[in-house]
């Protein structure tokens, strides 16, 4: 099991950066797709932005950028203001649930 | 290098009942020979099989079943473009010179494991291709103003031309209003705008100019071949409301034919959801980026085949595996001009394009009579 489900088993979400050139690797891997340097897990400030969002039913769903680089799709909880592209989301919980990754996210 | 060309074709009616992979590669290999009675089993020099299946070693299978000793046999797999993977593959042997005479033969049972990338854990829970659908629908309504109607207009196209297509899994014809009320599967995806797995299988015969005569006196000749693969992710696209993968894939094919996308007289599109047929037929250059609506619009209402005259994948059916092939079949037919109901008068220049996993990769053929 990678480092990355490790960790996201315990709610965290971290992710690898290169320690050569330094460049976010995504999806999770233990080596850089650039430079194949080795990785340094560190912990994800966890903000992003909207790029695209749409609705199953009362659920919204959104495909999230963090870091410029990090893009995942993830329920989307909407307290009072409506999703736009570009607004601000907070990654609230991430899990795994069988094969599936989860994630639940906010507007900011 | 050899010109290679297309003589041979079989299939079976696509549908969803449950076939084991074995027996629906046998069936359409059988409809290919029953086609060519100048082929025979020792003429084969490949066999590849292209299919998501999970069972093993399936084109040696399927030669033990069909009396073929071939030289080279082997499985293809890449989603959805497995079928076009594996006429590449088959004509890259010809061409090399490693085989005069190869066997392809794509087919999928309607549950197979391929309809899901389990990989792809950047789409979180929302892995099933109707959330990747819904995202590049609601990319293009944003970028260019599509709209539900010009949605169920591309699939009541695709199912008017099925029901002319004897091997197409749906034969019923849908008016634009029935589609647009058609069950929500999300705000801006329907039933109708999906194509459905099915099972089904279909085969094509490749062979050199060295000995095409002794098997057809109308071959179909493949003059452009482009591909490109971009990701496994679907988030790693880069633009939603377009296919980056098809458009450097069909410059590759173009370049490679001389051709240009005016010279294409038909077009097999991939629309595994409605907005791919708007999004490929712009990406390829056969209309300019945000006319796919109004286009496809136009030829609905002048009953106009040019783009996905056997239906489609929304109309016909979409065994993975098979899919490609079939989209092969149907160009070759049309440039043979033996397409009957659904011949498009005159047509000299086929292209077929073939995409997977939300078009993180593409292929696209470009075949002339």
């Amino acid at each position: 099991m990678s480092v990355f489900e490790v960790e996201l088993k315990k709610g965290k979400f971290v992710i690898p950066e290169c320690l050569t050139c330094k460049d976010v690797v995504w999806p999770p891997s233990d080596y850089c797709s650039l430079c194949f340097g080795k990785v340094n897990w560190r912990k994800s400030e966890g903000v992003g932005k909207i790029l695209e969002y749409s609705k199953k039913g009362e659920m919204f769903f959104c495909l999230a950028e963090f870091e410029k680089k990090i893009r995942i799709i993830g329920t989307l909880q909407i307290y009072s203001n409506q999703p736009e592209i570009g607004k601000k989301v907070k990654l609230d919980t991430c899990r795994v649930d069988g094969r599936n990754y989860n994630f639940t996210m906010t507007l900011v | 290098m050899n010109k290679i060309a297309i003589v041979g074709y079989g299939t079976t009616k696509f549908s969803r009942e449950e076939i084991p992979v074995e027996s629906l590669l046998l069936n359409a290999t059988k409809s290919l020979f029953d086609q060519n009675p100048n082929l025979n089993q020792k003429d084969i020099d490949t066999v590849l099989v292209s299919t998501n299946d999970n069972t093993k070693y399936l084109s040696a299978i399927l030669s033990e079943l069909a009396g073929i000793q071939p030289r080279t046999a082997h499985t293809v797999e890449s989603l959805c473009n497995s079928g076009t993977n594996s006429v590449v593959s088959a004509y890259s042997y010809i061409a090399a010179g490693l085989a005069d005479v190869a066997l392809v033969v794509g087919a999928e049972r309607r549950n197979s494991p391929g309809q899901i990338l389990e990989w792809d854990n950047s789409r979180g829970e929302f892995k099933h291709p109707i959330f990747w659908g819904t995202i590049f629908t609601k990319a293009h309504k944003r970028k260019f103003g599509t709209t539900e109607e010009d949605l169920a207009t591309v699939s009541a196209k695709n199912h008017k031309y099925a029901h002319d297509n004897p091997n197409a899994y749906s034969n019923k014809i849908y008016s634009v209003e029935e589609l647009m009320n058609s069950k929500i599967l999300t705000d801006d995806l329907k039933v109708s705008d999906c194509s459905r797995p099915c099972s089904g299988a279909s085969a094509v015969l490749l062979v050199s100019d060295k000995v095409v005569k002794k098997y057809s006196d109308n071959p179909v000749w493949i003059t452009g071949i482009g591909q490109k693969t971009l990701s496994a992710s679907f988030t790693k696209n880069q633009d939603f409301s377009s296919m980056s993968s098809t458009r450097e894939a069909a410059k590759i094919a173009f370049d490679m034919s001389h051709l240009d996308p005016i010279d294409v007289d038909m077009a097999e599109i991939h629309d595994a959801f409605t907005v791919c047929e708007l999004m490929a037929i712009e990406d390829l250059g056969l209309v300019s980026k945000g006319n796919g609506a109004k286009f496809v619009k136009t030829l609905y209402e002048t009953e106009d085949r040019k783009i996905n005259p056997r239906g489609g994948l929304i109309g016909t059916g979409h065994p993975l595996g098979a899919t490609g092939v079939a989209q092969i079949i149907e160009t070759t037919q049309q440039l043979q001009g033996i397409a009957g109901k659904r011949q498009i008068e005159n047509a000299k220049v086929g292209l077929v394009h073939n995409m997977s996993a939300a078009a993180t990769s593409s292929t696209v053929l470009l075949l002339q009579s």
